[in-house]
């Protein structure tokens, strides 16, 4: 019976680059109405098989079959034709154009030759939102939808295609906990339709909460596949990584008890409110909760990134003014930020110039920088950190994620920072170079930096605080020491939305 | 892996030493083409007709690298060259003229990025706007009359050293220090990394908006050093010439391999690739070919590198 709703078949897909063997032997059923997850770690080789569906590279042994017939596409809208969707994990919508005019763009219903019947358009685009029980107005520029709603569109577009087998790349990446539910819910309708689809997360609770069947891969290779019932998380993650990884995450020594920073009823109107802790030396001190809480951006006004309208700073009891990141660099404030691309680095300097850049002041005399000590420190620190590049002089954005964010932070530890903000520090970064990050927060925070730790993924952050703040709609609502720290009681603080820790 | 690295080196090869290998290739065809093309006058005309774009095109450069543009440098150097030779006349201080010339250009480069900073106008309508204040100012000073009586100096637009004609000297001397500047400074590493990243380089704690202002001001000192050289070299301030020159200093920017997303290129790029333009106008007028077609000559040219830039960003991306 199974073998009936059978929609795509890859047999033994086999993809080459010059010089490396991005996939190997491949194997993966695609049925009607199921959610296919594909797991692996960065470089796994997820999104090369899914470029092979979806029609991007056209060159690759092994076959495919659609409805038990052989199929190769030549370009995306090949693929796209015979009913094969990929909603990317970068959205590109116009955001200046409507809903309906994405949804439709290429291919516009006429009213005859190059005239656009936009009223059909607007129809159209309202039953297709129907179909998801969604009541967006079709003719609402793409500017104002949330990040989730762009997502549902996008996932309309591959709907309204008739398609029948969706690629979802990452797409709950920037979603958050609410939106996640409500995506998965228009993917039950999605699955009653006879949809198939690919589901790529590097969250397993999703993968479990929404999948059917799962496919491993590993440098290249399906390391299994099968139903998803049958294996557990912990095995799912053994064979991902190739090890066991239950230590991931390193011990921490003792906070100090000297205190080092503090704000004070520090407040960005709208954005978070009366905000107020501290952080001793060598204390790391976590932010929990969900994403848009505020997280972000409380610690993008501390570094000065962003306004706030009032509040005070402190750094070792001396009140700070800070109103730019140079305001706080000066001051022994460093961050890291959550989106690398935008903030982090610059992807067509190197490595060395990356470093360079906030640290003129190191580097030079008079204006004129010092070539040698240049290279000295740099080579250190890449060392120390050991970010794996041909040479100082390799550009940033050629680099792995891990190893940028290797350079991100040996831009900061070249100086004495006194004060390290870490907004999400791993993320998309495969499970070796996260195992190094953490090893090195660890390390700073026992030499005396005060870290401030935020990260989406609750094990992440219980397990590298001391201190845990719970987050929640722009205010702390409570915080619980290393000791007391759980997922649950976390959740349990967000849900009730009020102070625990005042019994 | 391997291989793909390779792809990246010769990207980088090419972006590196690629234009300078077709300035060669230009050379030895030129050589063979026509055999006045080699006579030393002729070689050393070559440099001195591209004097004043060059000296511009280092600002050029070093606004383009960090992601901004200059549209009025044309009609700023026309301005500095007018004023500076209204000076020399009435008061044959040669200092003076200097001082004029180059800070009128200073002026206008720190206006210009005044506008950019406090008011966030695209650099693009902020110097499209410095254009016709320059223009109509110099109209009111001139009248659109000649500024005559500066022969005075007459060493700077005739004389030479060993040979090397002086606006010759002036234009390797502004290149060798914005290439020091671009290279070996503070300053530098904030052009490259604003052009290249302005998000993550306000992160890093850099006073973008102080930087950009700098970077507007020397490029302007370039333009009314431009406009003082280029009034010697005519004996006069000629309120008519210097419009365009800001095409011709960006096309040889681009054609030396600057990119115009920003982040990558070089002043001596733009010193080889303004040398190509002069080299192509030179050798085609030899051959007697008119200018209109000179002119589509240099469309192509600048099609042709921007295409260049394209394709070796792609091989990047791809590797």
């Amino acid at each position: 019976m199974a073998e009936n709703n059978v929609i795509v078949e890859l047999k033994n897909i086999r993809k080459e680059f010059p010089g490396v063997v991005a996939l190997n032997h491949v194997n993966m059923t695609l049925r009607a109405g199921r959610v296919h997850a594909l797991v692996g770690e960065n470089g796994a080789g997820k999104s090369t098989l899914m470029k092979i569906l979806s029609g991007t590279y056209a060159s690759y042994d092994g076959e495919i079959s659609l409805d038990g017939k052989p199929v190769r596409f030549a370009h995306e809208r090949d693929a796209l034709e015979k009913g094969i969707a990929i909603v990317p994990q970068e959205l590109n919508p116009i955001p200046e154009m409507t809903i309906a005019e994405n949804i439709f763009l290429g291919r516009e219903p006429l009213k005859r030759k190059g005239i656009i019947n936009r009223k059909e358009r607007s129809r159209l685009t309202k039953d297709c939102l129907a179909t998801l029980g969604l009541d967006y107005d079709p003719e609402t520029k793409m500017w104002e939808l949330s990040v989730a709603q762009r997502q549902m569109v996008e996932i309309l577009k591959a709907i309204s295609r008739n398609s029948r087998v969706i690629i979802l790349d990452e797409p709950t990446s920037a979603l958050t906990g609410e939106e996640t539910r409500q995506l998965f819910a228009q993917i039950e309708l999605l699955k009653k339709k006879g949809i198939a689809m690919v589901f790529i997360s590097h969250k397993l609770d999703e993968v479990y909460a929404i999948g059917d069947d799962v496919t491993v891969l590993r440098d290249g290779e399906m390391i299994s596949t099968g139903l998803i019932s049958d294996v557990t998380q912990d095995h799912l993650i053994t064979m991902m990584v190739g090890r066991e990884v239950k230590d991931i995450y390193p011990p921490l020594q003792a906070a100090g008890t000297e205190p080092l920073f503090a704000v004070e009823h520090f407040t960005s109107k709208g954005v978070f409110e009366d905000v107020s802790f501290e952080i001793h030396k060598g204390e790391i001190v976590g932010f929990a909760g969900m994403m848009g809480a505020g997280r972000s951006e409380i610690a993008r006004a501390i570094f000065g990134l962003d306004r706030h309208n009032s509040g005070v700073i402190t750094m070792g009891g001396k009140p700070l003014r800070i109103k730019s990141p140079r305001d706080a660099i000066r001051n022994g404030i460093a961050m890291v930020t959550e989106d690398r691309a935008a903030y982090g680095f610059v992807g067509v300097r190197s490595i060395k110039d990356n470093i360079v850049l906030p640290n003129s002041d190191l580097f030079s005399k008079h204006g004129i920088l010092n070539v040698k000590t240049i290279k000295e420190k740099v080579t250190d620190i890449c060392k120390k950190l050991s970010v794996k590049a041909a040479s100082i002089e390799t550009l940033a954005g050629t680099l792995s994620g891990g190893n940028q964010q290797k350079v991100v932070l040996s831009k900061w530890l070249v100086r004495n920072v006194k004060l390290l903000i870490l907004d999400e520090p791993t993320r998309g970064i495969d499970v070796g170079a996260k195992q190094e990050i953490y090893r090195l927060i660890a390390e700073l925070s026992a030499s005396g930096i005060g870290v401030l730790m935020i990260a989406s993924e609750m094990p992440e952050v219980l397990s590298m605080s001391h201190r845990v703040e719970v987050i929640s709609d722009g205010h702390i609502i409570g915080e619980l020491s290393r000791a007391e720290a759980t997922q649950d009681k976390v959740m349990k603080m967000i849900v009730e939305g009020r102070k625990q820790n005042e019994e | 892996m391997k291989s793909n690295k390779k792809q990246i080196s010769v990207a980088s090869i090419y972006r590196k030493y690629g234009i300078f290998l077709i300035l060669v290739l230009l050379f030895a065809a030129s050589a063979i083409i026509n055999s006045n093309f080699l006579k030393p006058q002729n070689l050393i005309n070559i440099l001195k007709q591209i004097s004043v774009v060059t000296i511009i095109a280092c600002g050029e450069t070093m606004l383009i690298v960090s992601g901004m543009i200059d549209l009025s440098a044309g009609l700023v150097c026309t301005m500095s060259a007018c004023f500076s030779a209204g000076v020399l006349a009435s008061t044959g201080s040669i200092t003076l003229t200097f001082v004029v010339g180059i800070g009128l250009g200073m002026s206008a480069g720190w206006l210009n990025g005044f506008l950019i900073t406090r008011y966030k106008l695209q650099p693009f309508i902020a110097t499209l706007a410095m254009t016709n204040i320059a223009e109509g100012i110099t109209q009111i000073y001139t009248n659109g009359q000649a500024v005559s009586g500066v022969d005075k100096i007459r060493f700077l637009g005739q004389g030479n050293i060993i040979g090397i004609p002086m606006p010759v000297i002036v234009m390797l001397l502004a290149v060798a220090a914005i290439a020091y500047l671009m290279k070996s400074t503070t300053l530098g590493v904030h052009i490259y990394s604003i052009g290249g990243n302005e998000k993550a380089t306000i992160a890093s704690g850099i006073n973008v908006n102080r930087s950009k202002r700098i970077i507007f001001t020397i490029s302007g000192a370039l333009v009314g050093l431009a406009g003082v050289v280029l009034m010697s070299r005519l004996m006069s301030g000629q309120p008519s010439v210097g419009a365009g020159y800001e095409f011709d200093a960006i096309t040889a920017v681009i054609v030396g391999g600057t990119s115009f997303t920003g982040g990558i290129g070089t002043v001596t790029g733009a010193l080889i690739g303004s040398i190509i333009v002069g080299l192509i106008n030179n050798i085609l007028n030899l051959l007697h070919v008119s200018t209109q077609y000179q002119l589509i000559v240099k469309g192509l040219l600048i099609a042709g590198a921007v295409i260049i830039d394209v394709k070796t960003k792609a091989n990047k991306k791809s590797a």
